[in-house]
């Protein structure tokens, strides 16, 4: 006879424990960051071009900034830069969703229209006109990111809202006469704030890829605070010299952290999501 | 009672005119809110067009100039004379090129455009078909190595793959050129086809390579859920080959939705051929945008914001079209509504 002693764990125990594992390798960084002092930041010609080991983790760049300190640092910064953006285009879509259903057709043609704007104009290039307008910075580039990404959300959002608006229980407390903005607070928000929560973690990894990009154009970000993207666009000037590691390392922390987001929000939504909750 | 086939036409012209519409109205916002940006961005476009000549020139000299451009006019009425030369085709001339924008965004447009629709069909059919075998194979080995590189290169930046290929193909094997779309110093008139595609090839792979991930995890989600259906299995009860399973139901069932996101993914091709190719120094549209946005070129960031919007704007609708037009159960429903 073969009797299991211990469980296997069930999907939704499965999803807990990744979760967990993402959030405890998100602390780490926090930690990382916390305790390397600015040292490493500071140009140091007696060690310049030290590869990857020798003498230092991640090897040196051409001014001997330690590569190790100046990835951490860069990483927080493209964290703090995804996780501002990201809650600002997703309140943007959310506003923009339940106005949309809320406050009838007039607006909700407005808001289809501007949706639609949105996600045809591409994403690179409202991001360059924004941050030209605003003139870069860290600023310049959390705006931009919020300008141009609420959009898919917000058409998910309004989709659903828009399905939810015909549905009995919301025409049956329309005819006990609640008003419409209590049916917004009280039936509608709590419906979709799985949907938004989901889209908002989902939407970091977009935001920090997108910010990482426009940086590494050279919109934005000046090379002392360092972030991934002005640390892989400086490495350009250095890899036909074939000092790879400048390259490498950077960009694969950043994959990691945007991977770390990826694995939050899938696992997240497959916990949130009515129909795959109860595996 | 109306053919099947003058219904489908007028279904489409229905479509068509609907969406010329849209692209209208999209297009009057975009260009208000385009002009509204530019507007307000610190740049002074007395000072950008003169350049470094800047401090020589008197405070009546700038009004003057100020004046022949009507910069001293309310935004208003700027916008609207603007907008009446977008209408009219005219699109200003580029400052950092020197010629019309119309004419700089056509060529560099032409270089994009070979590079984005390699990349496109290249990703389409590579994803497509890995996305089927890691559906079709699930649970294999075959599949968990195919799930590993989606896993990690769907997130990752195009521009980091790029950096990286070159790297090592051009800098460590030198098999490919480090940079540009054509051999230096030679003619245009002499540059061989091979050259070309040899200057495309890592581009091309870097840009293929993140868009790979993405069309096979679509593709394989929807695979996955065509192999559990109750038709696959009916299809295994009599005795059909996993071959002729993959050819009669699986690719039809999910091409169609494959092609229409696919269509609708423009935008990323995009965004990614501008990053890349400001890594291989490529001379394409993408490059010009962020030379313009750097620069401060505001008619050349303008044009080519209305261009693109075009672009995307007919990858959408063409996306839009597939789903509803081609897509067979759509097309039942409209026989079933005739009868």
């Amino acid at each position: 006879m073969n009797i299991r002693l211990v469980s296997l764990p069930n999907p939704r125990q499965k999803s807990a424990a990744s979760i967990t594992a993402c959030l405890i390798l998100l602390c780490s960084l926090f930690i990382l960051n916390a305790m390397i002092d600015e040292t490493g930041l500071g140009t140091d010609l007696g060690r310049r071009y030290l590869a990857p080991g020798h003498g230092s983790i991640l090897g040196t760049d051409w001014l001997g900034r330690d590569m190790f300190t100046r990835i951490t640092k860069g990483l927080c910064m493209s964290f703090h830069i995804g996780i501002m953006s990201a809650i600002g285009s997703s309140l943007i879509a959310v506003i923009m969703g339940l106005a949309a259903a809320v406050f009838g057709k007039k607006v909700d043609a407005i808001v289809a229209l501007l949706i639609d704007a949105f996600l045809s104009v591409p994403h690179i290039v409202l991001l360059i006109l924004v941050s030209f307008t605003l003139g870069g910075g860290f600023k310049g580039i959390v705006i931009a990111v919020c300008v141009s990404h609420w959009s898919r959300l917000a058409r998910i959002i309004r989709a659903e809202i828009l399905q939810l608006k015909g549905s009995d229980y919301i025409m049956m407390s329309y005819r006990l006469g609640r008003s419409r903005r209590w049916i917004m607070a009280h039936h509608m928000l709590p419906h979709v704030s799985s949907q938004f929560l989901i889209g908002l973690i989902l939407m970091f990894p977009h935001a920090i890829l997108h910010a990482a990009g426009l940086s590494f154009l050279g919109f934005g970000m000046t090379p002392d605070r360092p972030c991934i993207g002005v640390l892989l666009s400086e490495s350009m000037r250095h890899i036909s010299t074939g000092y790879w590691w400048l390259a490498l390392f950077p960009g694969a922390a950043l994959v990691a952290l945007v991977k770390i987001f990826d694995v939050i929000g899938e696992n997240a939504s497959r916990m949130l999501n009515p129909r795959t909750k109860q595996e | 009672m109306i053919s099947r086939q003058t219904a489908s036409i007028r279904k489409s012209a229905a479509f068509l005119g609907e969406k010329t519409f849209r692209l209208a109205m999209v297009m009057c916002l975009v260009c208000a809110m385009s002009f509204v940006l530019v507007q307000n961005s610190p740049v002074d476009p007395v000072r950008a067009y003169i350049g470094a000549d800047a401090n020589q020139i008197g405070t009546e000299q700038r009004t003057l100039i100020a004046e022949r451009w009507g910069l001293d006019r309310p935004p208003a009425e700027r916008f609207i004379r603007w907008a009446g030369q977008i209408v009219r085709g005219n699109l200003g001339t580029s400052m950092i090129f020197n010629e019309p924008v119309a004419s700089v965004i056509g060529k560099r447009f032409i270089v994009s455009l070979g590079l984005m629709a390699a990349a496109w069909v290249l990703s389409g059919i590579l994803g497509f078909a890995l996305g089927i075998i890691s559906g079709v194979w699930h649970r294999r080995a075959v599949s968990k190595i195919i799930d590993l590189y989606c896993f990690v290169l769907a997130s990752a930046p195009v521009f980091w793959i790029a950096i990286i290929l070159l790297v090592f193909f051009s800098v460590m094997l030198q098999w490919t050129p480090v940079s540009g779309s054509t051999p230096p110093g030679i003619p245009a008139g002499e540059i061989t086809l091979a050259q070309r595609l040899h200057h495309m090839l890592l581009p091309c792979a870097s840009l293929s390579v993140i868009s790979i991930a993405g069309v096979a995890l679509h593709t394989k989600k929807k695979t996955v859920e065509i192999m559990q259906s109750d038709y696959i299995l009916y299809a295994r009860a009599r005795g059909e080959s996993a071959f002729g399973i993959v050819l009669r139901h699986v690719l039809r069932n999910s091409l169609l939705p494959a092609i229409s996101l696919h269509f609708s993914s423009l935008n990323e091709i995009f965004g990614g051929s501008v990053l890349v190719e400001q890594v291989f120094g490529y001379p394409g549209l993408g490059k010009a945008t962020v030379d313009a946005g750097i620069r401060g070129d505001v008619p050349l960031l303008l044009g080519i914001t209305i261009f693109t919007t075009i672009f995307i704007f007919f990858g959408n609708a063409a996306a839009d079209y597939l789903y509803t037009v081609i897509d067979p159960r759509m097309r039942h429903m409209e026989k079933i509504n005739e009868y």
